[in-house]
């Protein structure tokens, strides 16, 4: 089966799209690294190669965790398989 | 693994170098002219201009010369001539140089000129080219490697595939008894914690944080609103990062599993001993990776995600990437795909193993994309302004 995102772990919030040409209600399998397992998820958005679908609903407040770890905060609310980056989600440092 | 030895050159001073070059080193801004001049009428020596070394001080002045003279003593050097305005600080670089035993003259321009400081220094280069020229390569155990990394124009990619290859490799490395470096004082922002937890006491912990914090003050000193617009770069946020933090910890995937970070360096200090060591430096990738060739690295690994193209004049760059649109848009700039990851084609370890052949292979004398297309870029660090 063909990859079409990646996820480095479970309970992570977001996973890595990492195929180009990814279309707003396409169906995507996904990669869970660490785990070896395999998902799938319906994107809401065109997402390009290299950015990120969000795995939950977040509200703004909420903290994004990916590699298991605090990557930074929701500013605007995000929806399950919505597009997740600079538009919505800002770092906690600096 | 591969193979346990390499071909390369070992110097007076014991150390091995991978490359052979006369280098050409101006000591200042203004003796570039006569240096390129001399690299012109010897051929096959090599000029490094920059645009820096005059009226600096303090310990601006103290990298100016630890930088230079790291980059003379870098056992890919063969042999040195440093051109300067003045002799007293060509001298101090000279001197520096000197101390590994390999053949270094200094030439100076003021009451000489620049064509009599051209044709003395051109009589010297064509001495040392020829001397150098008939060095032969022996085998060499991998341990006599140092070999630096640093990533660049990183996107989720890099993270995921690119850095945990160079993470892997440098486990392999690591075991081989090699001497390892990494940096990037910034781009640990948010994965600090996770490099704490690797040093190997409570000393090179107390290091970690000096460098750490007096990074975070200076970009506390400087930023406007936040460095959003510099920290992720343009080219990151295109490639899908987001945040520091999130640059942070796939940037800290190239320092792999296994090996404890024995010691905190300062900029362009060179290591005591084997294993991992972190260098307080830049981010920039020129600047970081000018500094690994002054600190004595001779290999450097460098993963990239949207195609950093950067390369070094004395230190070999092995270009590595995992982003598929990447390595088919810019392949002539990739020595190392990685991007079966992604499709679960490539394992981590075989990936590893890919990465560390290439080193050995360029240890060998494989020159890298970034030397064959002529990217040379030489950037020194500067702490603050001149007086």
């Amino acid at each position: 089966m063909s990859i079409q995102f990646l996820v480095h772990e479970d309970g992570d919030s977001v996973g890595v799209v990492v195929v180009e040409g990814v279309k707003a209600g396409q169906d995507l399998t996904g990669w869970v690294m660490a785990e070896d397992r395999t998902i799938t998820f319906k994107v809401l958005n065109d997402i390009p190669i290299g950015h990120k679908l969000a795995l939950k609903n977040l509200s703004a407040g909420d903290t994004v965790i990916k590699y298991g770890t605090d990557i930074g905060k929701v500013v605007a609310p995000i929806k399950q398989g919505e597009h997740l980056h600079v538009h919505n989600v800002k770092t906690k440092r600096w | 693994m591969t193979a346990n030895t390499f071909l390369g050159y070992r110097r007076e001073n014991g150390r091995v170098g991978v490359r052979n070059h006369v280098v050409i080193l101006p000591l200042d801004d203004l003796s570039n002219a006569a240096s390129e001049a001399v690299a012109n009428n010897v051929k096959g020596t090599l000029a490094l201009p920059h645009p820096y070394g005059r009226l600096q001080f303090g310990e601006d002045l103290d990298l100016h010369f630890r930088t230079l003279i790291g980059v003379g003593s870098n056992p890919n050097v063969a042999a040195v001539v440093v051109i300067g305005i003045e002799p007293q600080w060509t001298n101090r670089i000279v001197e520096g140089i000197a101390k590994t035993g390999k053949p270094v003259a200094g030439f100076s321009i003021e009451q000489n000129g620049d064509h009599n400081t051209i044709c003395n220094a051109s009589r010297k280069a064509k001495e040392f080219m020829h001397w150098a020229t008939e060095l032969q390569r022996v085998e060499c155990p991998v341990s006599d490697l140092w070999v630096s990394t640093k990533c660049g124009e990183s996107d989720t990619t890099s993270g995921i595939a690119s850095n945990p290859t160079v993470g892997n490799a440098f486990d392999k490395l690591y075991e081989q008894g090699c001497t390892l470096l990494f940096g990037e004082t910034t781009e640990l922002t948010g994965g600090e914690h996770l490099v704490l937890e690797r040093c190997a006491n409570d000393e090179v912990r107390k290091q970690f944080q000096f460098f750490f914090d007096r990074y975070a003050k200076l970009v506390d000193d400087h930023k406007t609103s936040d460095l959003s617009d510099s920290q992720p770069t343009k080219g990151n946020i295109e490639g899908g990062l987001t945040t520091i933090e999130e640059k942070a910890l796939g940037n800290i995937q190239k320092i792999g599993r296994k090996a404890p970070v024995v010691g905190c360096l300062d900029k362009a200090e060179a290591p005591t001993g084997p294993g991992l060591w972190f260098m307080d430096s830049s981010s920039a990738a020129a600047e970081m990776v000018t500094l690994c060739a002054a600190a004595g690295f001779v290999v450097h690994l460098f993963p990239t995600g949207q195609g950093n193209v950067i390369g070094n004049p004395i230190l070999p760059v092995v270009k590595l990437c995992a982003n598929p649109r990447t390595v088919r848009t810019m392949s002539e700039h990739i020595d190392v795909d990685v991007s079966g990851i992604l499709r679960k084609e490539l394992t981590m370890d075989g990936a590893g193993d890919k990465l560390v052949e290439m080193a050995i292979r360029t240890a060998n004398g494989r020159n890298t994309a970034a030397e064959v297309l002529g990217h040379r870029e030489f950037v020194l660090t500067r702490l603050y302004e001149s007086a």
